[in-house]
């Protein structure tokens, strides 16, 4: 057994771990709660547009694909990690945070198109819910993006310590519960919107 | 519309004005915060309060920093509570009283929200900050930084509803802030954002300790000390931490939705425009309900501890009590519909959640026998937390009955929004939570300080509460059948309310009395501390960790860690029906002061503070700062400071050595 592989089991038995875990599961009640007050407003569009009108689903699609893929990658540094590779690790983690940047890039580029044709917040119930829903995960994105940042920077300088397979750990559990928490809004916010549900 | 506009934002110089009554209330604040400076500059205890205090670690310490904020804000929201009092004893008729509506609201708004964020979750999480880690035989919390950053973010929380007072107004939409009325339709001054955001902070803290608190007791109780050998404080504030990680987050959601309708005109809880304001309260509740059982299951548990150690009986129902916490916990969050049965959600839906509500009745008054049972039999000795216990034991069964009253649906459309009610909750948070830590305080007092309270005095404190609490609130009771509704600020004289009013305003003046003998316990004891001094480290003669090691506990609590094989260890080791193990002493360690949790909040602070005035320069400040410090402080991975046999107390060095 090499060194590495000991410091991620010597992780997932911390108390840090759990903790996160825990952490993980408060994120995921903040969720739901948004996902219910869209099952509540998500017809409430006051003379707007609906999601049928607005959505297109290649795009959403394109943006699953991407985020989906950020998370395959993601999972690959920890390999690395496990097996002591720092510059895979390094590496991974930058083509990670490529596919994570286009996916807030086009997300935000929704939001952007949506404002300027007139479908801003402001105008209904329904794009008020969805908004804030799929905007909240944006932000988690961010904040993904810039821990990262900080992360490949740790690794780069310090190598694979103990710290830094921690927080490359940490921030796997993370990414990869921002994936599931997407596959929910791409089958209740895109999938049902566009089939009217 | 602007929302981001400016330098200042909102600010103005109109900020600035108030009446005769919140000037006094600022001048009373600044003077007393000014002669704290002036005390500290004086005696040059500047450097010993950053030192062994505000940078501390040490969660015992937090938790006294938590006590004492705590008790401030008791005060300050009891003062409210008398000046409601006034208010509705003498405006009667043609008399309007001393405040003006606009005032009045203002006044219960913030006597509920501070009441229960600031002076109940204070003394909750002081005395769990206290009590857990020494209650399951270990040297910290799991995540002591984190601890002091919760702390500092309730600090932050509580300041910020503080300068409402001075800069602006406060929320008159009452402590949950319904929409429509909190919108800003209907409350177009920043009151509402300064209630948003003073809880958003201290939320955010509270949900940062309830995790910190679970990982503690999963992962730090000592060597033997399975899950049902822990002491039932720790199982009720498991439960309670259990609570707040599912409860709490649904808060932040809520009152984030409501401060996007407000800022960036969305539609959540609008009237108009496809919102949906009874969704507001259903959210509300959702996190609320709960909240209710976060408050009273740590006070649960304080007294099993203390029932069972004054009646020198172990707890009758150890298994019983363990399944009617978690069963308080599951079905605690399916009643919250109670809280608004009139929302017209039909006979079905009320009569769900009527029965839920009775029968979560049922694991409560499991627990009320239990302690009944330790008692019987027992060798009772009526130190003052067993005074609190049996006013509790009485004030909260009724109340717990007006509770079960109120779950029945057609009873509540009666009494629903009457004062009835605000009795019923008053008979669970004063006499439930409020008694509870107040019999917690008395009881861990010297493991804390190293002396006992004067037991004398705080009978007659525990009397005075008592009995100021039933003249205090049962005319509450007759009103609301009477019809009167809360939150009053004038009413007819020929409804016959009046004499009851002045009867309920006696009752706080009795209750004040009784805060009044608690400073004066606390003052008197201080004085003569040296008399009262804790030698033995066990004065209730108690059955738990706590009291094996000397009073005031070292910052590092065992020297020793201990090995548990029974329930009510250390009594046993007392009767020598267990012997105690003698491990070796091995060097440890320990958290290093950290000041980052103080800047912390102070960033926190002003990103709240920016937000309610829509100073975008200030927030963006306090935003970066935040995750900066976040950064720094994960960067830091020298953060341990070794322990050995030369650092520990006189007291355990003595006692090492003469095991060897």
């Amino acid at each position: 057994m090499d060194k590495s592989v000991d410091l991620v089991e010597k992780v997932e038995k911390s108390k840090t771990y759990l903790g996160f875990w825990i952490y993980i599961m408060t994120d995921c009640v903040l969720f739901a709660s948004l996902f219910a007050v869209y099952a509540v407003l998500h017809h409430n569009t006051n003379g707007g547009p609906s999601g049928q009108s607005l959505f297109s689903m290649p795009y959403a699609l394109a943006e699953t694909l991407i985020l989906l893929t950020s998370s395959f990658t993601s999972g690959l540094s920890m390999i690395a990690a496990r097996n002591n590779h720092r510059s895979k690790v390094i590496f991974w983690l930058v083509v990670t945070f490529l596919l994570g940047s286009t996916f807030l890039y086009l997300e935000l580029h929704e939001f952007n198109h949506l404002v300027q044709t007139g479908d801003s917040w402001r105008v209904s119930g329904f794009l008020s819910s969805y908004f804030t829903l799929v905007g909240t995960h944006g932000l988690h994105i961010f904040v993904g993006l810039l821990w990262m940042t900080i992360l490949t920077l740790v690794v780069m300088k310090r190598g694979l310590t103990k710290g830094s397979v921690k927080g490359l750990t940490l921030l796997n559990i993370f990414w990869h519960f921002l994936d599931v928490i997407w596959i929910f809004i791409f089958s209740v916010v895109y999938l049902m919107g566009h089939v009217g549900l | 519309m602007y929302i981001f506009a400016g330098i200042l934002g909102l600010l103005n110089i109109d900020a600035f004005k108030h009446d005769l009554i919140q000037y006094f209330g600022v001048a009373a604040m600044t003077l007393t915060a000014g002669f704290v400076v002036l005390a500290l500059t004086y005696f040059k205890k500047w450097k010993w309060l950053f030192s062994e205090w505000l940078t501390s670690l040490d969660p015992k310490r937090i938790g006294v920093m938590y006590i004492a904020v705590a008790v401030l804000m008791l005060v300050k929201a009891g003062t409210d509570a008398g000046m409601m009092r006034l208010q509705q004893s003498i405006s009667v008729g043609s008399n309007q009283g001393f405040l003006k509506p606009s005032h009045y609201q203002q006044v219960f708004s913030a006597h509920g929200t501070t009441m229960i964020f600031f002076a109940a979750m204070g003394l909750m999480f002081g005395l769990i900050n206290i009590g857990v880690p020494l209650l399951i035989g270990s040297r910290d919390v799991a995540f002591p930084f984190l601890n002091s950053v919760s702390f500092w973010l309730f600090v932050a929380g509580m300041l910020l509803l503080n300068t409402s007072l001075a800069i602006g107004d406060f929320s008159g939409a009452g402590w949950l802030a319904y929409p429509p009325l909190s919108e800003l339709q209907f409350s177009p001054s920043t009151g509402v954002d300064y209630w948003i955001w003073s809880l958003q902070i201290a939320g955010i803290g509270s949900l940062l300790s309830g995790i910190n608190f679970i990982v503690t007791i999963i992962k730090n109780r000592t060597k033997g000390m399975s899950l049902m050998k822990m002491p039932m404080f720790v199982w009720s504030v498991f439960g309670s931490m259990t609570l707040v990680i599912f409860a709490f987050p649904i808060l932040t959601v809520t009152i984030t939705l409501l401060y996007l309708d407000r800022l960036l005109g969305m539609h959540f809880f609008t009237g108009a425009g496809g919102g949906n304001p009874m969704m507001y309260v259903n959210l509300i509740w959702a996190w609320g309900h709960p909240e209710v059982y976060i408050l009273i299951l740590p006070a649960f548990g304080i007294f099993s501890e203390i029932v069972a150690t004054f009646s020198r009986k172990r707890l009758f129902g150890y298994t019983s009590m363990v399944w009617a916490i978690w069963a308080i916990v599951l079905l605690s969050f399916t009643v919250w519909l109670h809280h608004f049965f009139t929302m017209g959600s039909g006979a079905d839906v009320n009569g769900f959640f009527g029965i839920m509500t009775m029968i979560i009745a049922i694991p409560t008054g499991v627990k009320i026998f239990n302690w009944l049972f330790t008692m019987f039999r027992g060798r009772i000795k009526f130190a003052s937390p067993m005074i609190w216990f049996m006013g509790f034991i009485i004030l909260f069964s009724i109340g717990g009955v007006a509770g079960v009253l109120l779950a029945v649906p057609p009873a509540d459309f009666q009494l629903n929004n009457s004062l009835f009610l605000v009795a019923h909750f008053h008979s669970m948070i004063v006499s439930g939570v409020l008694f509870g830590y107040f019999a917690g305080l008395t009881y861990w007092f010297p493991k804390i300080y190293g002396f006992s309270l004067k037991d004398e005095i705080g009978k007659y404190a525990a009397y005075f509460w008592i009995v100021g609490f039933i003249v205090a609130f049962v005319p509450l009771y007759i009103l609301g059948i009477m019809g009167a509704t809360r939150r009053m600020n004038h009413y007819s004289s020929n409804l016959g309310f009046q004499s009851l009013f002045i009867v309920a305003g006696i009752g706080v003046l009795i209750i004040g009395a009784g805060l009044f003998i608690q400073v004066i316990q606390v003052a008197s004891s201080i004085r003569d501390r040296k008399k009262l001094q804790d030698k033995t480290g066990d004065p209730w003669n108690g059955r738990t960790l706590e009291w094996s090691v000397s009073s005031p506990a070292p910052s590092y609590n065992f020297a020793i860690l201990p090995v548990v094989k029974e329930r009510d260890q250390f009594w046993n080791e007392k009767q020598n029906q267990s012997h105690k193990s003698h491990n070796k002493f091995k060097d440890f360690y320990m958290p290093k002061n950290s000041y980052l949790g103080l800047v912390i909040a102070f960033f926190a602070f002003s990103l709240g503070f920016a937000a309610v005035w829509h100073i975008l320069w200030l927030f963006i400040f306090g935003l970066v700062g935040v995750i900066a410090v976040i950064i720094i402080r994960s960067l830091n991975e020298n953060r341990e400071l070794l322990v050995t046999f030369n650092d520990l107390s006189k007291a355990d060095q003595l006692a090492i050595r003469n095991e060897q």
